[in-house]
């Protein structure tokens, strides 16, 4: 095999999703956002610093036999803005999404402010953040007007 | 919008027009002080999960003025909380029997998680350091008062503009009208929080942040005072080094304006010197007089009624 053409490869995948051009390293904050740990039982491949054209290096995501909701779409764009979704149907791309983040970011972050309501551990309060800007990314918590900025979302992302 | 039927979290959840109408019932009221039975069939919780005196019986004396029943607690000790009861499940019970739900807590957010659980009314008394709208909307009915506008005027809040819900909800009362310009005067470590800052940039309130009342003392026709605490400093040495920027003094007032009026939330400790209150300057009083017609007048409008 030639150089060029040395390259990862992973077996072609019937039903799921490819979550691709996710910039390189955030490959483990999108699962942390769709909860997947590996302990779900689906079969996952996770390429991380792979070349793009486009991004020079990024991460990808293929999981097999499973859709995504586009509020887990959307969600995605918190850490991985330029990430495009495909849905892959009898080994094709059947469908192929952008990610937005959502207007309300309900039960993802944690907020960071120990004394908001939302850290009560006894009063269950979800957490609920607004977008105050979307670029440079700006988000808010409704309970206790919070500001955090683009950087500081993926540590806040609950486990 | 007007304020039937609504939750009070924010002073921001209002409109100046909104105030304006709060501020003529107040004056009302103000002027016309004797009980009235507009809120005869209502009954009024006081639930403050942190203690009060001048907002808690400013609201309470405000109920029985208009004729409400008044229930209520002050504080978590002798509650069911102190057996472990969430904040959430009192809540339920309170909107079981109240028709208004006035809450004060030491969590930011405990008042919207409130109204988000009740189906009545309910009004913020002070969530945490974040919002303290009722004490706003006396402050600027103080002011609209003294001055006949808020507009046009010149502001230095000064103190722990970090810590303090009184100070960072009078800032954001500040942003529905048209301030000539606003003083952030605090230490470096007490500086308004960034969510505060970014509502004056919103709506493009001229302001500037400056580190002692002397710098801006002969420019001012308002001076919000509140108090900066010890504890609030790592270092104690730093505490020391800038208390004295922060005290009002006769020499002080030497420099300002004769129309300056100051204010303060109260209660005061040493940040304004007991000598000030016999000058033109002081209207801590006056203010703190205007608690109870301003929450006669916001309790009215929420129930809808006039008199
Ligand atoms: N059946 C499949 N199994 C696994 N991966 C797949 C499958 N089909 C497509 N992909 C992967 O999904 C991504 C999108 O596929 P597509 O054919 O649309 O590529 P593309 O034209 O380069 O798209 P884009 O313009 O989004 O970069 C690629 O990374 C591709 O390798
Ligand atoms: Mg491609
Ligand atoms: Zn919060």
């Amino acid at each position: 095999m030639s150089p060029e053409k040395a390259s990862l490869t992973v077996s072609k995948i019937r039903d799921g999703t490819v979550i691709d051009h996710i910039p390189a390293g955030k490959a483990l904050a999108v699962l942390r956002i769709l909860s997947i740990t590996g302990k779900e039982g689906l079969r996952t491949a996770v390429l991380m610093n792979v070349e793009s054209r486009k991004l020079g290096r990024k991460d990808i995501i293929k999981i097999e036999n499973r859709e995504l909701s586009s509020k887990e779409v959307n969600a995605i764009a918190l850490v991985a803005p330029t990430a495009t979704i495909n849905i892959i149907r009898n080994y094709v791309v059947h469908k192929k999404l952008r990610v937005e983040v959502p207007d309300d970011i309900v039960g993802i972050l944690k907020c960071p402010n120990p004394t908001c309501i939302t850290n009560k551990p006894r009063e269950h309060v979800v957490s609920r953040f607004k977008v105050a800007s979307r670029s440079p990314l700006v988000l808010q918590c409704v309970y206790c007007g919070t500001i955090i900025r683009e950087d500081e979302v993926e540590k806040l992302l609950m486990a | 919008m007007g304020f039937r039927g609504r939750d009070v979290i924010s002073i921001l959840d209002f409109t100046r027009g909104d105030l304006e109408e709060l501020f003529g019932l107040a004056d009302y009221f103000s002027s016309n002080r004797r009980s009235y039975k507009l809120l005869e069939d209502y009954v009024v919780a006081l639930a403050f999960f942190e203690p009060s005196t001048r907002t808690r019986l400013s609201f309470e004396t405000a109920a029985k003025l208009l004729g409400a029943k008044v229930i209520g607690f002050t504080s978590e000790e002798g509650t069911s909380l102190a057996k472990g009861e969430t904040f959430a499940d009192t809540i339920r019970m309170l909107d079981g029997y109240a028709d208004m739900i006035v809450v004060r807590h030491k969590n930011e957010g405990a008042a919207l998680y409130a109204a988000e659980i009740a189906e009545h009314p309910v009004i913020n008394a002070g969530d945490g350091k974040q919002h303290h709208p009722t004490q706003a909307m006396l402050d600027l009915f103080t002011i609209w008062k003294l001055f006949n506008k808020v507009d046009g005027l010149v502001y230095a809040v000064v103190g722990d503009l970090r810590y303090g819900r009184a100070a960072s909800s009078f800032i954001y009362g500040l942003t529905l009208f048209e301030p000539e310009k606003v003083y952030l005067v605090s230490p470096p470590l007490l500086r308004a929080r960034p969510e505060v800052v970014r509502v004056l940039k919103e709506k493009g309130v001229k302001y500037e942040e400056k580190r002692s009342v002397e710098e801006v003392i002969g420019e001012i026709d308002v001076m919000y005072v509140t108090r900066v605490q010890k504890e609030r400093f790592p270092d104690p040495l730093e505490y020391e080094r800038v208390k004295g920027s922060y005290r009002i003094t006769l020499k002080l007032l030497e420099k300002a304006k004769d129309h300056m009026k100051i204010l303060h939330p109260l209660p005061r400790v040493d940040e304004i010197d007991p000598e000030v209150d016999s000058t033109r300057h002081a209207a801590y009083f006056t203010q703190a007089r205007f608690g109870v017609p301003v929450r006669m007048a916001l309790l009215s409008l929420i129930v809808g009624v006039k008199p």
